[in-house]
């Protein structure tokens, strides 16, 4: 009998998705495409604000948060388009039959979805150093934990999405973009905690992003590195991500129960 | 026996889909699930892939627990649909390279070149999925399904859309499959001529349940009738009126 195992089953879906990528150009410069302009933009009313507000802009501290927030949303969009595709192409069906286990399927969407925000990102980060002078590597080590906690909080989203769309069908498709948005005026970006009225302070304590951007206007404008904001943001993702997979199996088990496995698409 | 039901049963809501069905295959067997619209054809096949669960019932698969321990026989099985597509950006050989790996296969070029050469693909391996025919894709699905040398093989219509020329070659490939490997082949399809020529048994399910169950040659003398199609016109009718 021949069998794979889970490392090779995981390894063959990734190589679905890269085939998918390679199967495109204009898809993988689109990838890349968005977080550039959005570096560019952001980098011009970085550079009118550094003249009248310089304590908006200092230590690149626009532009730093403008291409950290991406990571988020690239690789949350990363992942729940991998899924989709599947829905799409009418696929679930015969990935389900196959011996690849759900977990496998998770890992897969993963490893794409990161290896997708870092082809995204990468370029905008260092077109950001000859265009603007702003450098997020000068960050050094932090950035890691930023990136990695933000890349996370895409993910525990992606597990919430992914297990309504498994469940209910493409109609649920737009909630792949607007899901994001909800927590961004909560995760404290561009404006400092104590900005946020109390009511909205109380929610944002509980978004892992606001600790990831609190910690880095620690970093780029005083200079301080504030572990206590990176092990928060890091303890709440771990929790999201853990209901995010329960989310995702019961939605799993609900469609094996009512049949949705193989219907699912277009 | 590599297959057994036992009381398998389906509810959806207050729609009983498919209701206590036992029924057994022996290995090396070719069987067809046959019934109307609704007679829980494909709510038994998807039952058997574990792509859906049982309300009550169990499903014994090459001597193992299929419901709770489904992973350990998936990579023994394997399932072909004209209504589940493979991706349908990536090529041919891109799509039986993933499965391929997805089933452990061993040196998987060579059983590419293989499937391929059986199915007539060489020439569309380089060709996008969506740029084929439905009778290309059908045979595409079909090379996916023998990809991992499956012992039990579930085939939903497996020669619609092709014509009857690839139709009655795909039979022949299917028995000589089954010959060769001593597979197991189950399928539902409305086409009994196929039926007639390919299978060593009928299944005929009404409303969720086996109502009927022998060889082609032991429905035709035991209702008497000189093809399929008649006596499974003369099961579906019956008690309609």
């Amino acid at each position: 009998m021949q069998s794979a195992s889970s490392f090779g089953r995981i390894a063959a879906l990734v190589l679905r998705y890269l085939y998918l990528l390679r199967s495109s150009w204009p898809r993988i410069i689109e990838i890349a495409y968005w977080p550039t302009m959005q570096m560019i933009i952001w980098g011009f009313v970085s550079q009118h604000f550094s003249s009248s507000s310089p304590e908006l802009t200092a230590g690149g501290i626009l532009i730093s948060v403008v291409l950290v927030w991406d990571c988020l949303f690239r690789s949350h969009i990363s992942y729940t388009l991998s899924f989709l595709e599947e829905l799409w192409s009418r696929n679930l069906g015969n990935l389900f039959v196959s011996p690849l286990r759900p977990r496998e399927l998770i890992a897969a969407l993963a490893t794409i979805s990161m290896m997708r925000t870092l082809i995204g990102m990468l370029p905008a980060a260092l077109l950001a150093i000859p265009f603007f002078g702003v450098s997020v590597f000068d960050m050094g080590l932090p950035l890691l934990g930023f990136f990695l906690n933000l890349v996370l909080t895409g993910w525990a989203i992606s597990q919430f999405v992914t297990g309504i769309l498994i469940r209910y069908g493409l109609g649920a498709e737009s909630l792949t973009w607007v899901l994001p948005f909800l927590i961004a005026p909560f995760s404290c970006i561009y404006y400092p905690l104590s900005t946020l009225p109390e009511w909205m302070q109380s929610i944002a304590v509980f978004i892992p992003t606001t600790y990831v951007f609190e910690g880095m206007r620690a970093l780029l404008v005083d200079g301080n590195f504030e572990t206590g904001l990176m092990v928060k943001g890091f303890t709440l993702n771990i929790i999201y991500l853990i209901f995010g997979l329960i989310a995702f199996f019961i939605s799993f088990q609900a469609a094996r129960r009512h049949g949705l496995l193989l219907q699912s698409g277009e | 026996m590599i297959l057994q039901t036992e009381n398998l049963t389906k509810k959806f809501s207050s729609v009983l889909a498919v209701d206590d069905l036992s029924f057994g295959l022996e290995g090396g067997t070719i069987s067809a699930l046959l019934g109307g619209n609704g007679a829980g054809k494909t709510t038994t096949l998807s039952m058997l892939l574990g792509l859906l669960e049982p309300t009550s019932g169990g499903i014994r698969l090459f001597d193992q627990d299929f419901i709770r321990n489904r992973y350990s026989v998936l990579g023994r099985m394997n399932f072909s649909s004209p209504y589940v597509d493979l991706p349908q950006r990536l090529t041919v050989r891109e799509n039986l390279t993933v499965y391929a790996k997805l089933y452990g296969v061993k040196k998987p070029k060579e059983r590419i070149d293989q499937v391929c050469e059986e199915f007539r693909l060489q020439e569309l391996l380089d060709r996008r999925v969506r740029k084929l025919s439905s009778g290309q894709k059908t045979r595409v699905s079909l090379a996916k399904s023998l990809i991992n040398r499956p012992e039990f093989l579930l085939l939903d219509e497996p020669t619609a859309s092709l014509d009857p020329d690839t139709t009655s070659w795909i039979r022949d490939l299917l028995k000589n499959y089954r010959d060769s490997q001593g597979a197991t082949i189950l399928f539902a399809s409305h086409d009994m001529r196929e039926v007639e020529l390919l299978c060593d048994e009928v299944l005929l399910m009404k409303k969720g349940k086996l109502i009927e169950r022998g060889s082609p040659q032991e429905l035709l003398n035991k209702h008497n009738r000189e093809n399929l199609e008649q006596v499974f016109l003369d099961l579906s009718r019956e008690g309609q009126d």
